[in-house]
């Protein structure tokens, strides 16, 4: 996987490029756990790729030193999962916001979840639209009311803890970007995961919906003896909403996308020569 | 010369589609030139299967045009082809089936081929092998080819299914002496000596893939580009590839640039309605300079259209899918030989240029098969993309500005080379520019800038049939080549001075070459399956020339006869001075 290289600070993988976030932008604090777990992981930043899709948090790859992809809107987990299986020695960061992943790029969760490729998926919820400036998001509460809903948003909050649970995801957990120590040990964790690691992490919109005041009396940490490998509670974990669990909700050992396609390779390959003219024979 | 056309009609699972398939490997085995014809229903089980194969001893152009032997396992079938075989030509058909009329103009052999099946093999589903028997029996084709063949087919099912198989085939040679033969094909051995593969223009196209270095594939399923994501999952793990079949269209081109940007060779392929929901990445990959090849495998549209049909429709969308100005490259296929070079092709420009290319197949090409000599790999070098060395690593710019408009891509894992790929507008570095003016038209003249170079190559890759400065020119795309040179042939032996272009890239256009073509021709005749004439409104922004259409729209490709008639009439027009056109070139 990633190749340690000497002493590598947070510091080493900060960009010259300023990121774009207004002043209070949960994001920062997004950035700097980020920061500090690669440095913890010394991973090595030519064999890093952070892939992004639309938003504001699609920015994230151009502040971090490493190879980069900001994609379009949604699409962030296919390209991701182009990324990791064309080379499995990278290490692939895919980052996001709510209405990225799960509005326009909903559709491609469950299937990164199954096929369990070994990359990490930061969420960086903040329940809004911030870069076309404060629409309801698909964890909008009811009633959230903003350009598009005048009247109010008629419509239910998805739970994406719940939902990832459901689709399969061997590690799903949970952050807050305004404690950004334990959100920085929640991404070494899920990074040191290995298979398909889905971070909700709770990082507000200071401009469009903020929710500094609200979200820190929520805030709950998972029980100690909360048993990961344990999906029902797991699941029964994630489907009280009145607080904002934090940590590891579950996680699970099992063979990764990439494991797979070797197999596949090996299994061709047992079966017949790898050369052309062996293949060219088959249809004469 | 032997030149025949053979047509397998009955129900969808009466085993129609293996006849076809077996008949036209023992024709290509026997050294025949083979050339097939697949129309089928949407529907998986049941309604009408046909299964057309033509063969000959030398080079085929075209499907051809009325049958000589009809094998019609049931009165649908007969009522369905029997408009399509010409006077005098040979019907078989299952008297146990039914009986066609006796004023029939074509030679007719009943033969009970279910009683047959049922009553001297004991298994009823025999009776297509019965008609294979009848087949070789009756037009003297060679057993042993048959008889190798179903040991190869039947092989995995144990030795009493091939043995039954065999027995059906003798049943079928027996019966055959036994016809009083009112018709005089006869095949014997074909001429040619050297061995030759059958393979239909999806599994060339997907051959070609591997030899030119594609190692990813991501798809989704859809008639009739299937195939290929089938063949490559079989294949491409042999050479250390892999296939993924993702949860969308856009996911598969999204993996494909993701695999292109960790620095594999990769492809999708599709037909339109997938293509259509694909174009957001075609944009990306323009906007990040990332090689990509996406095939569309036409076929009728709009919307579902005509699953199973073919149509020439989708070159709007390849030349001008996707918002803002999108230089991407746009190639088609020719012949089923051509699939594999032209894809070959495709990979090198796309590695050469770093941009996306589309390149256009169709149902009629992409399902047909054809004997091709054993593709040479050699003849098109590969060609890898540019990547940064020594000093461009140091302070590198991934978009940096260099004459021929390309620039060094760093792979993930190289030293210094990091940078991201970006779809907003960026500057040389890859930092996003969103709101630099004057940078964006740098950065729009650096992706159509490439375009230069493309040209040049079109200009190389178009090819000339009859007369290169002819007095009735035609200009076709695609899949109609065969047949265009055809309907040139025949007209040429009338007389006529015709000749034909066929340009492999359509976008950019050769225009160097297109301009030289028409220059002196008093008429301009361009051929398209389509309705509106796709390729001709392309070339009308080019060129001020009263171009004459000739457009099909049913969901079947020209026949040479087609293309010939249109020959007649314009050339009546000329020489009636009713038609010279002073082009503008």
């Amino acid at each position: 996987m990633s190749t340690a290289v000497g002493e590598l600070t947070p510091q080493h993988y900060k960009t010259d490029e300023h990121p774009i976030w207004c002043p209070g932008c949960g994001d920062f604090g997004v950035l700097a756990s980020l920061y500090n777990a690669l440095a913890g992981l010394q991973v090595n930043p030519k064999d890093l790729v952070v892939v992004s899709g639309i938003g504001c948090s699609g920015r994230t790859p151009g502040f971090i030193k490493s190879y980069g992809f900001h994609s379009v809107h949604g699409r962030v987990l296919p390209v991701a999962l182009g990324v990791k299986v064309a080379n499995p020695a990278l290490e692939v960061i895919a980052v996001g916001g709510d209405g990225d992943g799960f509005a326009i790029g909903g559709g491609h969760i469950p299937h990164a979840a199954r096929r369990n490729p070994d990359l990490i998926y930061i969420v960086m919820d903040n329940s809004t639209y911030g870069l076309t400036k404060g629409q309801y998001s698909p964890t909008s509460p009811a009633g959230f009311q903003a350009g598009s809903t005048p009247y109010g948003n008629i419509e239910q909050p998805l739970n994406p803890i719940a939902m990832l649970i459901a689709y399969g995801a061997s590690f799903v957990g949970q952050g807050y970007s305004g404690k950004p120590k334990e959100l920085a040990d929640l991404i070494t964790r899920a990074m040191q995961h290995k298979g398909f690691a889905f971070l909700n992490v709770i990082s507000p919109c200071i401009t469009f919906y903020n929710t500094y005041k609200v979200i820190p009396p929520r805030l709950a940490e998972i029980p100690k003896d909360h048993d990961v490998a344990d999906r029902a509670k797991a699941f029964a974990l994630a489907l009280q909403t009145d607080r904002v669990a934090l940590g590891v909700f579950y996680q699970e050992s099992r063979p990764t996308f990439e494991e797979g396609v070797a197999q596949v390779m090996q299994k061709a390959q047992a079966a017949s020569p790898p050369r052309l003219d062996e293949i060219f024979a088959e249809f004469s | 010369m032997v030149d025949y056309i053979f047509r397998v009609g009955g129900e969808g699972g009466e085993g129609v589609i293996s006849t076809g398939e077996m008949l036209t490997l023992a024709l290509a085995r026997a050294g025949f030139e083979i050339y097939t014809f697949r129309t089928y229903p949407a529907e998986i089980k049941g309604g009408h299967a046909s299964y057309q194969v033509r063969a000959s001893g030398s080079l085929l152009l075209s499907q051809g045009a009325a049958v000589d032997v009809l094998v019609a396992f049931n009165e649908e079938a007969y009522q369905k082809h029997i408009q399509d075989v010409r006077p005098g030509g040979v019907v078989i058909y299952d008297a146990d089936s039914f009986s066609p009329p006796a004023y029939d103009s074509t030679i007719c052999y009943g033969v009970p081929l279910t009683s047959l099946a049922t009553e001297q093999v004991g298994i009823k589903l025999t009776k297509n092998i019965v008609a294979l028997g009848v087949l070789a029996g009756l037009f003297d084709l060679p057993v042993a080819t048959f008889e190798e063949l179903l040991k190869e087919r039947f092989g995995r099912k144990g030795e009493t299914v091939v043995q039954k198989n065999l027995l059906a085939l003798r049943v079928g040679i027996e019966h055959a002496k036994q016809v009083k033969r009112r018709d005089a094909i006869r095949l014997g051995a074909g001429p040619r000596k050297t061995k030759e593969l059958v393979l239909s223009g999806n599994e060339s196209l997907a051959l070609g893939a591997i030899a030119a270095g594609c190692r990813f594939y991501a798809g989704y399923p859809i008639t009739p580009a299937t195939d290929i994501m089938e063949f490559l999952a079989k294949e491409l793990p042999k050479v250390g590839g892999c296939v993924i079949q993702t949860e969308d269209e856009i996911a598969a081109v999204g993996a494909v640039l993701g695999a292109s940007f960790a620095g594999k060779k990769a492809m999708t392929a599709t037909s339109g309605p997938g293509f259509s929901v694909m174009t957001e990445m075609v944009g990306l990959a323009v906007a990040a300079e990332l090689p990509a090849v996406i095939v569309d495998v036409q076929r009728v549209g709009p919307s579902t259209g005509m699953p199973t049909k073919t149509e020439q429709g989708d070159l709007y969308l390849a030349c001008y899918g996707g918002h803002g100005n999108c230089p991407r490259i746009v190639m088609a296929l020719n012949n089923v030989e051509d699939c594999f070079y032209g894809i070959m092709q495709a990979f090198n420009l796309a590695e050469q240029f770093q941009m996306p290319v589309v390149v256009l197949s169709d149902q009629y090409l992409g399902h047909r098969k054809a004997t091709v000599p054993v593709p040479d790999p050699s003849r098109v070098p590969v060609i890898e993309r540019r990547k940064p060395q020594g000093e461009e690593l140091v302070g590198y710019k991934r978009y940096r500005f260099t004459p021929d408009h390309i620039s060094p891509m760093a792979i993930p894992g190289m030293e210094g080379g990091g940078y991201v790929a970006e779809g907003l507008e960026h500057d040389e570095g890859g930092y996003p520019a969103a709101s630099n003016h004057e940078n964006h038209l740098r950065l729009t003249r650096k992706r159509y800038g490439k375009f230069v170079e493309v040209e040049a190559i079109a200009n190389d890759l178009v090819r000339v049939h009859g007369e290169p400065h002819p007095e009735i020119g035609i200009i076709g795309w695609g899949s109609t080549e065969g047949v265009i040179r055809e309907a040139v042939q025949m007209a040429t032996a009338q007389g006529y001075s015709v000749g034909a272009l066929h340009p492999k890239i359509l976008y950019p256009q050769p225009l160097a070459k297109l301009r030289e073509f028409m220059q002196g021709t008093k008429a301009v005749i361009i051929p398209e399956v389509n309705f509106t004439g796709q390729f001709a409104t392309l070339l009308r922004k080019r060129f001020t020339v009263d171009f004459i259409q000739l457009n099909k729209c049913i969901g079947l490709p020209f026949t040479p006869k087609e293309i010939f008639d249109k020959i007649e009439e314009v050339a009546a027009d000329v020489h009636g001075g009713r038609r010279a056109h002073a082009a503008a070139l």
